[in-house]
């Protein structure tokens, strides 16, 4: 089989396969937020709500695309696009299972392959501050200030819980990053750098309690206010992506990947990476349903003088540790 | 070849369009097309790290702060107008000089012996360990062969971030005259609470 025509089914697969992912996720979101808050959620279309997905993505394409007078046609349409493109992309180095010789499960099986999703990942921040800015009203430009400095300040830590894994694993390739953590997860040595990482994913990803960007009490909707219709759901999708991959990202680093627990070995391994995604996927919702929102002050101050201290100081000690004992 | 044609094509039509649009976020935009290009070229040179921090360090920090500034100041703001052409004709005698310097450093290259090959030539995938530009490499003579420029480029980035604190900390009540968090968060509620009998 040619390269191309390999790497084009497989982005079809995984196309489908996320976007699908993507649509249930949004139902069940919505479903375990309604028990959690003591109400039934959507129950309305087919058995058991389940196709109350399809229903809302007729709904967001019937619906009229508006440009408000005031926007920057160009930038604003460009918007939405940038961030459903870097919420996708970063699909193309994620190996969903051990690969063996001749096959594999990524896309692209890169060296650099954390600092790659770390690099598609700052650019994500694009769709927001220009969706924002060229949507030419104050809410969504505030929605989009304040989405710019929170990415950025928490970027940094997130980078640094990074780099205390690369450390233990001495390797930058996820592959080999799954495969050093054979003996133990690093969620054990790296227990500080996994909390630092959880709370700046969700802070990456916009959701609450850190989800200033789009606080409805105080910026009406934040960054996508002016947007309907199918321009709406691109942002929509771009956020649950997102969240699709910090629990990728989860998974692979700090949960052992596609390894399986206690000696499983009889269940595929890919069995276990999509479980342990499902099981960040639910701790999301969970800590949405649970946290309110945080000040914006908060954040900030919460960001520089308790996050990034606490990375450096576990990225000092595992230095220490490693170079000592490693 | 082919690639670095239409590479080339796009990197100097971004870099054009970054100095010549009108609105500063077109600007942004376009430059954010020009680092991407700059990336690929790095891969198609081999040098994957250069390529991973061309976009983590300019496209994600750098360029963002550009559009954090931007869209705090200029909204509202009309895009640039043509002004007077201040300095008629200059383009005739700068772009003689340039393509001359250009015409002159193809020209030295060309004449100049071809350089040894590379004792360790780039074989295998991009990015392998061992091989030329991957993270492994990269990394060991940043912090052996180059300790003392890298060192040295710290402890300048340092010195800029002292001085960006000293020229503005004077706008800023010093520490000890700050009010406490606690007396931010009481103050905050009162005035919440007046507003609700005014």
């Amino acid at each position: 089989m040619p390269w191309w025509l390999e790497v084009l089914i497989k982005s079809a697969i995984l196309l489908f396969v996320v976007v699908t992912s993507f649509a249930y996720a949004m139902l069940v979101e919505r479903k375990v937020l309604g028990w959690m808050q003591l109400r039934p959620g959507p129950n309305r279309v087919g058995p058991w709500g389940l196709m109350q997905p399809a229903a809302d993505a007729a709904k967001l394409m019937l619906k009229e695309d508006l440009t408000p007078k005031t926007a920057d046609p160009l930038i604003y349409k460009l918007a939405p696009f940038i961030s459903l493109l870097t919420a996708f992309s970063v699909y193309a180095v994620i190996p969903f299972g051990a690969s063996s010789t001749g096959a594999t499960w990524a896309i692209g099986n890169v060296n650099a392959g954390i600092l790659l999703i770390l690099a598609i990942a700052s650019i994500g921040v694009y769709g927001i501050s220009l969706g924002g800015w060229a949507s030419g009203s104050k809410y969504p430009l505030l929605g989009s200030v304040r989405s710019t400095a929170q990415m950025i300040s928490y970027e940094l830590a997130m980078a640094l819980s990074f780099v205390g894994v690369l450390i233990l694993a001495g390797t930058t390739s996820l592959d080999g990053i799954v495969n050093a953590q054979l003996r133990w997860w690093f969620v054990v040595p790296q227990f500080f750098g996994f909390l630092i990482y959880v709370i700046t994913a969700v802070a990456e990803t916009n959701r609450a309690p850190f989800d200033l960007v789009e606080a409805e009490t105080e910026l009406v909707a934040g960054f996508h206010t002016e947007y309907s219709g199918l321009r709406f759901g691109l942002f929509f999708i771009a956020e649950y992506v997102n969240m699709l991959t910090v629990s990728c990202i989860a998974a692979l680093l700090f949960f052992g990947g596609w390894n399986a627990p206690f000696g499983l070995t009889m269940v595929p391994g890919v069995v276990w990476f999509i479980l342990k995604v499902c099981c960040f996927m639910f701790f999301y919702i969970w800590l949405r349903a649970t946290l309110p929102r945080l000040r914006y002050d908060r954040l900030m101050a919460f960001g520089w003088k308790v996050l990034l201290p606490v990375a450096v100081l576990n990225l000092i000690v595992t230095a220490i540790v490693v170079a000592y004992h490693g | 070849m082919i690639a670095f044609s239409i590479l080339g094509a796009i990197l100097v039509a971004s870099a054009v369009w970054t100095i010549s649009a009108r609105k500063p976020v077109y600007s942004v935009v376009a430059l954010l097309v020009n680092f991407a290009t700059l990336a690929v070229f790095y891969v198609t040179l081999s040098a994957e790290f250069l390529a991973v921090i061309q976009i983590i360090v300019y496209s994600g920090a750098i360029l963002v702060l550009f559009v954090f500034v931007i869209a705090l100041l200029s909204s509202g703001v009309a895009p640039f107008s043509a002004g007077p052409n201040r300095l008629p004709m200059i383009w005739l005698p700068a772009g003689i000089v340039v393509l001359s310097a250009l015409v002159f450093v193809i020209h030295a290259i060309a004449a100049a012996p071809a350089p040894p090959a590379p004792a360790a030539s780039p074989g295998g995938p991009v990015g392998a360990p061992g091989v030329f530009g991957s993270v492994a490499d990269f990394g060991k003579a940043l912090f052996t062969v180059h300790i003392l420029p890298f060192e040295v480029t710290a402890l300048i980035l340092m010195v800029a971030v002292i001085g960006v604190i000293t020229l503005t900390s004077e706008h800023i009540p010093s520490a000890a005259s700050r009010k406490s968090e606690a007396q931010v968060d009481r103050e905050m509620r009162e005035a919440i609470l007046r507003g609700g009998e005014r």
